[in-house]
């Protein structure tokens, strides 16, 4: 048994006001993991513990102000505790399946400075941090924290989070009903992602025209003999092309968090979508590399139909690896995305035009497509994107393959 | 069915796609895509909905007569004739 304590950060500190709890009794605990945000003279801080165990029990409230060295909380050791990925359920499992762990965060409490340190948005895949006091709010609200942006540390979301998200969240499961509030809510959340992402990620863009020919010809052989529900779209095989590639090209697919990249373990393509009357989401196709074309091509009608009636449910929008965004037929012939963080890539395609083109050494009508690739530069380079939107290409040459 | 009847169910299916217009103001001789902002996806669902509820299974060669709600009416009579 050991007691953590108020923590002195700093020689002029003499007290801190416990601000939130980011554990609650029985959550194990080890060594490095943020516990609690304290407030001092210098702001909100987090703490971290130095013990591995099991947090027993909580002795000090939120809201409490109290001096250096009071016992905060009784941490019951835990020697299997450090085997808990091991024996973690299956949900934590797969979280860490999708995000890996980050290295061993440094011992010592760290100034939380949100508005550098903290985006507007909560890591979206894997474990969702939270403090107790934010899930306990979410839960009697009936908010989703996948939908929610954290500003606590490390992007954590605490209690005044979900306060301030009580217009934002519903609209994922609202009808279209009051498409005023619905699309400004979700206009913050766009202008929220979107400054976060010109500000952060350093953006490098590239283009390559694709003879998307042999795609159209398939696709006009494989629709004739199927009804209507069968049918298959081009942006069925651009979905599928992009997933091969990412899987093929990982440093384009995952995320960059607390300074550095870690790769998905899988491809989970976001598909940007319009919603009509305004407002944009790019929910997942998940595994979108191991499926077949008429799968992903189910799946993408799916999500789409939902999407555009206000039915999409909000897991759906929190795990993409990568982001496609199309512009559809009647769009332009290129687009140039903003990356979705903590995504590092966004390809963008464009309309199908026809264009004269040299095949086999004689000029010849053929359909082309011109994809772009949004790339963050701290994750990958300019030279491995040119290779990545050149096996897009290449994999659209045969689309039978797909 | 009468003319009357395929223009509603169009114009129901159509509504279904693009729930803010307001389908009687949508000129009958308007490109629909344009008019209703419908891209291949939303067009695609427009098809199935008729082939589910007229029987009607239209290949993908005969989507440029259905690109207007008076040339998808025309070829709809013609199909149930």
């Amino acid at each position: 048994m050991t007691e953590f304590r108020m923590p002195s950060l700093g020689a002029d500190m003499e007290a801190g006001t416990l601000v939130e709890w980011m554990v609650k009794p029985g959550d194990r605990v080890k060594r490095g993991d943020v516990v609690a945000i304290v407030e001092t003279q210098k702001g909100a801080i987090e703490v971290e513990i130095f013990e591995t165990g099991e947090i027993e029990q909580i002795l000090v409230d939120v809201g409490a102000k109290v001096p250096v060295g009071t016992p905060l909380a009784k941490i019951r050791d835990a020697p299997d505790a450090m085997a808990g990925l091991d024996v973690a359920p299956a949900k934590e499992a797969l979280a860490a399946s999708l995000a890996p762990p980050p290295a061993v965060a440094p011992a010592a409490p760290r100034l939380a400075l949100p508005s550098i340190s903290a985006g507007p948005m909560p890591p979206s895949v894997g474990r969702i941090r939270a403090s107790p006091a934010a899930r306990r709010l979410a839960q009697t609200q009936k908010l989703d924290l996948a939908t929610i942006t954290g500003s606590g540390p490390l992007g954590a979301i605490i209690a005044q989070d979900v306060e301030g998200s009580r217009a934002v969240a519903p609209l994922l499961e609202k009808k279209r009903a009051e498409p005023g509030l619905d699309l400004e809510a979700m206009r913050a959340a766009i202008a929220a992602a979107m400054t976060r992402s010109k500000r952060e990620i350093p953006h490098y863009y590239l283009e390559h025209q694709v003879d998307v020919t042999p795609c159209e010809a398939w696709l006009a052989q494989t629709n004739a003999t199927r009804p209507p529900d069968k049918r298959l779209l081009m942006g069925a095989l651009a979905v599928k092309a992009v997933a091969l590639a990412a899987h093929r090209f990982p440093t384009f697919n995952g995320f960059y968090r607390e300074g550095k990249f870690e790769l998905a373990r899988g491809v989970h393509v976001g598909v940007a979508i319009a919603i009509r009357g305004g407002g944009l989401a790019a929910p997942a196709i998940r595994d979108a590399d191991r499926i077949s074309c008429d799968e992903l091509m189910g799946r993408m009608r799916d999500l789409i139909q939902r999407m555009r009636s206000g039915r999409i449910r909000s897991s759906e929008i929190a795990d993409s690896t990568i982001t496609i965004s199309s512009l559809g037929e009647r769009g332009v012939e290129a687009l140039y995305g903003i990356i979705y963080p903590p995504q590092v890539a966004l390809v963008g395609v464009g309309k199908i035009v026809a264009r004269p083109w040299i095949v086999d050494g004689a000029i010849a009508p053929r359909s082309i497509v011109t994809l772009t690739l949004s790339g963050d530069h701290r994750a990958n380079d300019g030279h491995a994107g040119a290779l990545f939107l050149a096996e897009i290409g290449k994999l659209l040459r045969e689309p039978e393959k797909l | 069915m009468s003319d009357v009847d395929i223009r509603a169910v169009l114009r129901e299916e159509l509504g279904n796609i693009a729930p803010e217009i307001d389908m009687s103001s949508v000129d009958p001789s308007a490109d629909l895509r344009e008019a209703l902002d419908i891209d291949s996806m939303d067009f695609l669902n427009f098809v199935t909905a008729i082939h589910h509820r007229l029987g009607i299974n239209i290949p993908e060669i005969d989507y440029p007569k259905l690109m207007t709600l008076d040339g998808a009416v025309s070829y709809l009579e013609a199909k149930l004739a």
